[in-house]
Formats: structure tokens, C-alpha cells, sequence
């Protein structure tokens, strides 16, 4: 050791190559490490940029009062906006309490057997799975039985994507929930349905609506699963077992084609949705982390 | 619940002790239901996977049973002559998939890096959040601005340089010759890069966040740098959650659609250059499902949908089980 002493001072002297060689490779990768961060940055910028650049001329109170218009003609989203919010509310609905139970099982009872880590896994790759998929998936085991696309396969089909949100963070709150908070429950003498669906449940309510939050905002955007089960409709329509017109898909329409209204028109809904989108995600945050401060 | 009994003995009659006895039988039917209602639920997810696979492998049936396995190495996709081959949609998938990782890996590597070993505390949600919130932007966004803002810039002034000083290298020259026109496999390539970074950086940031600050300290503490802690005690500590990361990432690069479906110009071939239009898996069925019309079309777009899915579904269930890996081996060092 004492024999070291001398070298270990002469390499860590600021003069000596070895040492110079060590600060600028950790300065070069830190460089690089910051360069990554702001590239990233500047990305998220330059897309929110562009869409409030090019929406902004597009948006007006049309948007919200007219329908969608046929080519060179004035119009609105009203009616795709109205549908995307009918699909996203309905496939809420079905997901949010097959998620919750689902997630139940997985934190309370999936300490022991095959089914709870199978499904854990299963869940996980669900939520990765590609949308597209979801949308084949609906598509043959609804549409194509039915003979029509409609709007209650769009429904399915986000529904479907937003199960494994749910699913998540249900399980990964729960397991939040301190045991002795259950176990107080239960020397009170509640039976273990009431401990968890009165007692752990509760605490972790809003973590619970924040993952339902965000599987809103997941499902909003979501444009793959909607183009072959809900379609599109050019004019307005309330009826849930026929083609309804949504955001997404009218935005890839709108975008894809050759006339300039319609362009105007999809960077305004692109806009709207992206903002939208965005804004659920920073509230839900803020919500979050007032509640579990 | 012996306790009750127990204290009824003491001071309840015994028609009050019936009551609890009873109440109690009633409390354990109600958890058995609950119990069971929960499983059930557990189990339409698994199912869920069971009957996505199920009606794949039904509606592609038709196409295999036609094409048999050639059906995945011919390069012929005519709807009008009902002659379809999944080559060209494969290729586009994993040659913009592929490229799409080579850009991410690095660039997520330093975002993680940043946030974990260099951010001052204050910015450190700030830049958090931003970084997930880049991950919520819907996919379709990323797709109108790679069409109307990156291809345009891309074509006027990335090609021309790369065809200038990188077309003329042996062997990878190739790849980066052709009509500079902004579409094409690379820029879908590089619109996935941008839109996986999120997700590969959000993994990375975590795992890196497990590292025991006193291995970290211990390091520092013999005078390494930021560097040197990265490179020999966070990444040989969070290999596992890296590697598992960037195959999340692979796995969302693959199945993307729209974000490609805008930019990759939807040509079903394979050329030599990266400039070239191309298609990808998930592009051909976007593209053409609304259109199929015989059963033929929807059966190939079922059947390449179904590749697809199989694909995904290895690279997540591996970058799943190297997190796992990394989490049980968190419990046993630390």
C-alpha cells in the first residue's frame, strides 16, 4: 500500500496525462450527456411550436360549431370531436372497472399461484402491444361478424388499450398501501372485501384515478385501432352502431390530402388534441402530488 | 375472529353469539366472491392475449394455408392479382426499427445519464416531466410533423450532405444515395428515434435510480469521475434494466404506425438506399385494411399483422423478463 501512495499522487497530479486524459473523457461524456438532454428538449419545443404555429390559424369558433366539411368548403370537427369524446368516454367506462379489479387481484390476492404473475406479465405486454394489433383484434371478432364498422367497435377497441393502464397502476398503488393499515382494518373485524375495497382503496383513490387519467389521455389520441372499427363519418352522428367520425382519424385525412382547407383544419384538431393530451397529463401530475403530499 | 367468540361468551347471550356465528359465515361468503370476482377479471387480461392470438392465427390462416411459409419471403405484394408475400413490409419494419434504435440508444443513454448523475435537484422534475410528457404526444403529431416540418427540412439539407460525404464510402455508401425527397425509410427511421426516446429514457432513469447511493459513493470517494461511476459501477449494476429498456423501446419502434405510416412514402419494395420509400408492417395495414375488399387482402394484412404481433411479442416478453432479472437481483444485493 505504501508502495502505491507516490503513484496514485502522481496520477491524480494535475499535470499528468493519465489524469488529463480521465478529466477530458469525463468531460467530452458529460458534454454528450447534456447535448442528449437538450436535443430532447428541443424536440418536444419544436413540435409544440409547430403545432401552435400551424393550428393556431385553423382554429377558430368553426371548429367547434361546424362539421367537417367536404373539399374546399368552410367547416369545423364538431362532430369528430363529439365522437372522439363519445369513444373515449365509453371505452372508459368499460375499462375502468375490469382494469380496477383486475389490478385488485394482482396486489391483493396475487401472492401465491400462476395466475397472478402469468397475467402480470401478459398485462405488461399488452400495454406495449402495438395498437394496430387491438384494431385487427376488434375488427375480426366484431366488425367483420357484424358486417358494419361502428362506432361501439371504436369504443371496444380503446377500451382494450386502456385495461392495462388501469391494470398498472391500480396494482402498483395498492401495493403502496402500508400493512398495517390493512391489518388495523382487519382486527376491527372487516372482512377482507371491505379492507380493501373501503380501506386500501381508498387511500390510494386519486393514484387510482390518476392511472384512469392517463389512460384517457393514452386513448385520445389513438388513431391505428379506430380506422378500421369506428372509421370515419363526414357529417354528424349520435348512433353508436354506426361509423362515427372521431379526431384522430379525421386529422390523418385531413393531413394526407391535397387540399389546403383540409390541412388547415387537421393542424387545428392536431393541435386541440396534442394541448388536450398535455394538459391531462400535467394535471393529473399536479393532482397526484398535491393529494400524496 | 376467535376474539369475537370469545368476548360473546363473556357478555352476549347466546342468540347474540348465533348472530355473529352467522355474520360471520356471511363475511366469508363475501370475500370468497370477491376474491373469485377479482380472479375472474385477472383472468379476461390473460384471456385477452389468448383470443388476440386466437383471431390472428384464424384470419391469417387462409393466406398460410395458401403461400405456406413462403407467404414470409416473397416480395410480391399485388392486391389485383391476389399475390401477396411479406419480404418487403418485414424488411421496413426492422431496417426502421433498427434505425430508430441506433439513434435512441445513445441519445437516451445521456438523457438518462443527465437526469440521474447531473441535474441540479430543482430541474430535475421539470425536465422529468418534459421528457414524459414527449412520450404522451399522440403518434399521429409526430407523423403530420415529420411529413409537413422534418421531411422538407431533411430533403433540403441533411440528404444532399450525406450523399456528399458519406455516399461515397465502400459498402455503406449505398445506403445514402438516391433522390434526396425527404420521405423515406430513413426519415420514418429517425421520426420513430424521436418519438421512442421517452420511453427508453423513462426505463433508464429508474434503473439507474436504484443504484445504491454508497456503491456510487465509494467510487467517487476513491476519486473516479461522473464518468467513470457511470461506466464501471451504474451501468454493470443496471445492465439488465438497459438492455430490458431499449427492447421496450424496440418493441414500440416495431408496431408504431401512424408517426411511420406519414413519412415511410408506402411503397411495398426493398431498395439498396435509405432514401428509398418503403413500408412498414403496421403502414401496409393502415394503409389498406379500410380498402381490402375479398377475403384475400384482409387475410394477408391479418397474416403480416399476425407477424407482427409474433415479433412484438418476443422482443417485450425479453426486455420484460431482463427487468425482472434486474429487480430480483436488486433484492439479493443490496
Amino acid at each position: 500500500m505504501s508502495m502505491q501512495s507516490p503513484t496514485l499522487a502522481s496520477t491524480a497530479s494535475p499535470t499528468s496525462a493519465l489524469y488529463r486524459k480521465r478529466v477530458f473523457t469525463n468531460r467530452l461524456a458529460l458534454f454528450l450527456s447534456l447535448a442528449a438532454m437538450a436535443s430532447g428538449m428541443i424536440f418536444l419545443l419544436w413540435i409544440l411550436t409547430t403545432l401552435v404555429v400551424k393550428g393556431i390559424g385553423g382554429l377558430n369558433v368553426a371548429v367547434f360549431t361546424q362539421m367537417t366539411p367536404s373539399p374546399g368548403s368552410a367547416g369545423g370537427l364538431l362532430n369528430a370531436i363529439f365522437g372522439s369524446v363519445v369513444m373515449v368516454t365509453i371505452g372508459t367506462l368499460i375499462a375502468t372497472p375490469i382494469g380496477i379489479l383486475a389490478g385488485i387481484y394482482l396486489a391483493e390476492f396475487g401472492k401465491t399461484g400462476w395466475v397472478a404473475p402469468t397475467t402480470r406479465f401478459v398485462n405488461d405486454i399488452l400495454l406495449s402491444a402495438p395498437s394496430i394489433i387491438i384494431g385487427l383484434f376488434v375488427y375480426t371478432i366484431y366488425v367483420a361478424r357484424v358486417q358494419h364498422f361502428s362506432a361501439f367497435a371504436g369504443a371496444i377497441a380503446l377500451a382494450i388499450i386502456a385495461i392495462p393502464v388501469i391494470v398498472r397502476t391500480t396494482e402498483t398503488m395498492l401495493i403502496l398501501v402500508p400493512a398495517s393499515l390493512r391489518e388495523a382494518a382487519a382486527a376491527l373485524g372487516a372482512p377482507e372485501w371491505k379492507v380493501v375495497s373501503y380501506v386500501a382503496l381508498r387511500a390510494v383513490r386519486s393514484g387510482v384515478i390518476t392511472g384512469i387519467l392517463l389512460a384517457v389521455a393514452r386513448i385520445s389520441g389513438e388513431t391505428a385501432p379506430l380506422l378500421f372499427t369506428a372509421l370515419n363519418n363526414q357529417f354528424w352522428s349520435s348512433d353508436l352502431n354506426a361509423p362515427m367520425a372521431n379526431l384522430p382519424v379525421a386529422i390523418f385525412q385531413f393531413a394526407m390530402s391535397p387540399f389546403e382547407n383540409w390541412v388547415e383544419l387537421a393542424w387545428a384538431g392536431a393541435m386541440l388534441i396534442t394541448f388536450s393530451v398535455l394538459a391531462i397529463n400535467i394535471i393529473t401530475r399536479v393532482i397526484f402530488r398535491q393529494r400524496s403530499n | 375472529m376467535a376474539g369475537d367468540k370469545s368476548r360473546g361468551s363473556y357478555v352476549s347471550t347466546e342468540e347474540q353469539q348465533r348472530q355473529i356465528a352467522a355474520r360471520l359465515v356471511r363475511q366469508r361468503i363475501q370475500d370468497a366472491v370477491f376474491r373469485k370476482t377479482t380472479l375472474s377479471f385477472a383472468l379476461f387480461v390473460l384471456l385477452l392475449l389468448g383470443a388476440i392470438i386466437t383471431s390472428l392465427v384464424l384470419g391469417a390462416y387462409p393466406i398460410f394455408e395458401k403461400f405456406g411459409f413462403g407467404f414470409l419471403t416473397s416480395r410480391e405484394w399485388n392486391p389485383v392479382t391476389n399475390t401477396f408475400g411479406a419480404a418487403n413490409a418485414i424488411y421496413g419494419t426492422i431496417v426502421t426499427s433498427f434505425i430508430a434504435l441506433l439513434i435512441a440508444f445513445p441519445v437516451s443513454f445521456g438523457i438518462a445519464i443527465f437526469l440521474t448523475e447531473l441535474c441540479p435537484i430543482w430541474l430535475k422534475r421539470p425536465l422529468g416531466t418534459a421528457v414524459e410528457l414527449l412520450a404522451a404526444i399522440p403518434s399521429i403529431i409526430y407523423g403530420m410533423w415529420g411529413l409537413f416540418v422534418f421531411a422538407p427540412l431533411f430533403a433540403q439539407y441533411v440528404q444532399p450532405f450525406l450523399t456528399k460525404y458519406a455516399g461515397d464510402i465502400p459498402l455503406i455508401g449505398q445506403l445514402f444515395q438516391g433522390a434526396p425527397m425527404g420521405i423515406g425509410m430513413l426519415s420514418a427511421g429517425i421520426i420513430l428515434a424521436v418519438m421512442v426516446i421517452p420511453f427508453i429514457a423513462s426505463v433508464m432513469r429508474d434503473v439507474f435510480e436504484i443504484v445504491p447511493p454508497v456503491l456510487k459513493e465509494s467510487a467517487y470517494g476513491l476519486g473516479a469521475t461522473t464518468w467513470e461511476v457511470v461506466r464501471n459501477i451504474v451501468l454493470p449494476y443496471t445492465k439488465a434494466g438497459v438492455v430490458g429498456g431499449t427492447m421496450l423501446g424496440l418493441g414500440r419502434a416495431l408496431g408504431e404506425t401512424m408517426a411511420v405510416t406519414f413519412v415511410i412514402g408506402n411503397t411495398p419494395k426493398i431498395a439498396a438506399s435509405l432514401f428509398e420509400p418503403g413500408a412498414s408492417i403496421a403502414s401496409t395495414i393502415a394503409n389498406e385494411f379500410a380498402e381490402a375488399g375479398d377475403g384475400g387482402h384482409i387475410s394477408a394484412l391479418i397474416a403480416i399483422g399476425l407477424v407482427l404481433f409474433i415479433i412484438t411479442f418476443v422482443v417485450l416478453a425479453l426486455a420484460k423478463l431482463m427487468l425482472l432479472q434486474l429487480s430480483k437481483g436488486e433484492g439479493s444485493r443490496t
